[in-house]
């Protein structure tokens, strides 16, 4: 199955359990900005940055380092406002200048990272939002977290601790700890950038069939062009400081994505567009960091 | 049955042997052994500045001599004692302490200058006020221990709360906990490896801190026994009571580590 575009209030086949609405998951960001330290250093981080995002998307993000690609997200996960504009969930206001920032688990971020707690296994890694939510008892939370880990080939590893696993099961199971709390978006924040090739292949690979399976809404923060054309539903690239959208690149390539897409001539002619926008930029990022410096 | 033996692992005696055998214990006897001959050879005459040292066999008759003495226990028991009143009331008044001023930044601004001020103090220095101080030797040697732990587990346990990645908290956050639960289920596992550390490093400041303290203020304990040989002029005695001490460390020091590997499933102490 695809992507869930419309106002299918049918859930998402492939997703057992509590789903939210196909609908779910809409967001919209008009005009946000952000300026850290008015009064002091004034660092202007967003300036009248819109962008749609529709419900069940796949919308990636990228920038040079330094441009508001994380002051973004810090906005929408609701770890930090913003001081111009809203943000929108499924219409609702999510962020604006006078709300105070609010984290919570219908937009849960998968960190650079990794976020996993070291001290719990991954089965009580897994489990920890639905029980601390108290929208689960421990058992019926273990139950769902063994049918979502064995769903993608992690059930033997219930009983390790983060530590003991590869860093590209770390990250499956931290896209799992966050998918059990059923969000409507979910937020990754350069999830695969520290990996090897083979490894972010494989974890594509993964991200991508818990994509189709569940439908949710995300938003994916990343430097890597490729990678980025070939999760997406629409790329988007951000200015350096003060941030907004430069380009919007729709990506028309059909789900499921296979591997010998990566070397199709409409591939290649997304990707030279992306070089050539995401260079202008950084080389404005550079400069202005030659200037700062100077 | 055999089912049953299978699961819960091999016995006791059967992990003893095990150890006995093994290389890492090979190693730490064959050094501890050598330790012992390179002694022998030279208190015998092949180093010349050893002359006044006795051989380790002299040593070894005056040990038994001392081990059937009731004094000697006594010894053992008061030094144990003492720290273990200093080392654990120094945990249950810094892991607070620390995790306090690392969560709350009031407080820590309140706290810390003081602290500060009087961590650089020597435990050795806090012996004439703690003589004035306390009503009895017994409770101002406690007290000294205490202070040689109490510092190092506080700045221990301040560095690792500060050392929690963002991101950790930021998580708990997004899944929903509350403050409350974020300290009590994130913060403070957090914190416990480097709570681990700074009880391995307390211990070892305690055993030298309560010997010296017994060698100046006690009337009894390991410490005062190795001054006493000293002033009787009883050489073997001397290094009776040091060889005591360093066994009683070493055996604490494997209890924390056993508490620390306990505390903390998921990591080795070391």
């Amino acid at each position: 199955m695809n992507t869930a575009q419309t106002d299918t209030t049918a859930p998402a086949d492939g997703a057992k359990g509590p789903v939210c609405r196909a609908s779910d998951g809409a967001l919209s960001i008009r005009n946000a900005g952000k300026i850290y330290d008015p009064e002091g250093v004034h660092v202007e981080a967003l300036k009248d940055c819109s962008l749609e995002i529709e419900a069940g998307e796949f919308v990636a993000i990228v920038g040079p380092s330094g441009c508001g690609k994380s002051t973004l997200l810090n906005a929408l996960a609701g770890f930090d406002g913003i001081t111009s504009g809203e943000i929108l969930l499924d219409g609702e206001p999510l962020a604006t200048p006078e709300l105070d920032p609010r984290p919570g688990p219908d937009r849960v971020v998968v960190f650079q990272h990794g976020a996993l707690f070291p001290w719990k296994t991954v089965l009580e890694n897994v489990t920890y939002g639905p029980v601390v939510q108290g929208i689960m008892s421990q058992e019926q939370a273990n139950k769902r977290a063994q049918e979502m880990l064995s769903r993608v080939g992690l059930n033997d590893i219930e009983t390790s601790y983060p530590g003991q696993l590869s860093s590209g099961m770390q990250r499956r199971v931290e896209i799992i700890r966050a998918l059990i709390n059923n969000p409507r978006v979910l937020l990754l924040d350069e999830p695969f950038r520290a990996m090897d090739t083979v490894t972010k292949s494989a974890s594509h690979q993964y991200l991508l069939e818990l994509y189709s399976a569940t439908g949710k809404t995300i938003f994916f923060i990343t430097h890597d062009l490729e990678e980025a054309i070939f999760l997406a539903d629409k790329v988007l690239v951000m200015t350096t400081r003060p941030g907004y959208i430069k380009k919007t690149l729709q990506v028309k390539l059909p789900r499921p994505r296979q591997y010998s897409m990566l070397a199709s001539e409409e591939f290649l002619a997304m990707k030279a567009q992306l070089v050539e926008a995401v260079h202008e930029e950084a080389v404005k990022a550079f400069e202005a960091g030659e200037r700062e410096m100077a | 049955m055999a089912n049953a033996a299978a699961i819960s692992g091999p016995t006791f005696g059967v992990r003893v042997r095990k150890f006995v055998v093994s290389k890492q214990f090979t190693r730490g006897a064959l050094a501890v052994l050598g330790f012992f001959v390179l002694w022998q050879a030279g208190s015998m005459g092949l180093f010349p500045f050893m002359h006044a040292i006795p051989t380790p066999v002299t040593v070894a008759g005056s040990f038994w001599e001392f081990m059937s003495t009731g004094k000697y226990w006594q010894s053992w028991m008061d030094s144990t004692l003492r720290v273990m009143y200093g080392f654990v009331a120094a945990q249950i008044l810094g892991i607070p302490l620390g995790l306090g001023m690392g969560w709350n930044r009031n407080f820590k601004d309140f706290s810390y200058p003081l602290f500060e001020l009087m961590r650089p103090i020597p435990p050795l220095a806090w012996v004439p006020v703690s003589i004035l101080f306390w009503p009895t030797n017994e409770s101002s040697i406690a007290f000294i221990t205490f202070i040689g732990a109490f510092f190092t587990i506080v700045v221990n346990v301040l560095g690792g709360v500060s050392a929690i990645p963002r991101q950790l908290v930021d998580a708990a956050v997004s899944f929903g906990a509350s403050p409350r639960q974020v300290f009590w289920r994130i913060v403070l596992p957090a914190t416990i490896p480097s709570i681990v550390t700074g009880m391995m490093v307390g211990i070892g400041i305690t055993w030298n801190v309560v010997i010296a303290a017994e060698m100046i203020a006690g009337n009894t304990g390991l410490g005062r026994l190795t001054w006493e040989a000293y002033l009787a002029g009883h050489t073997p005695g001397i290094i009776v009571g040091m060889i005591s001490i360093g066994v009683a460390g070493y055996v604490s020091s494997m209890a924390v580590k056993m508490i620390g590997d306990w505390l903390m499933p998921w990591k080795k102490v070391f």
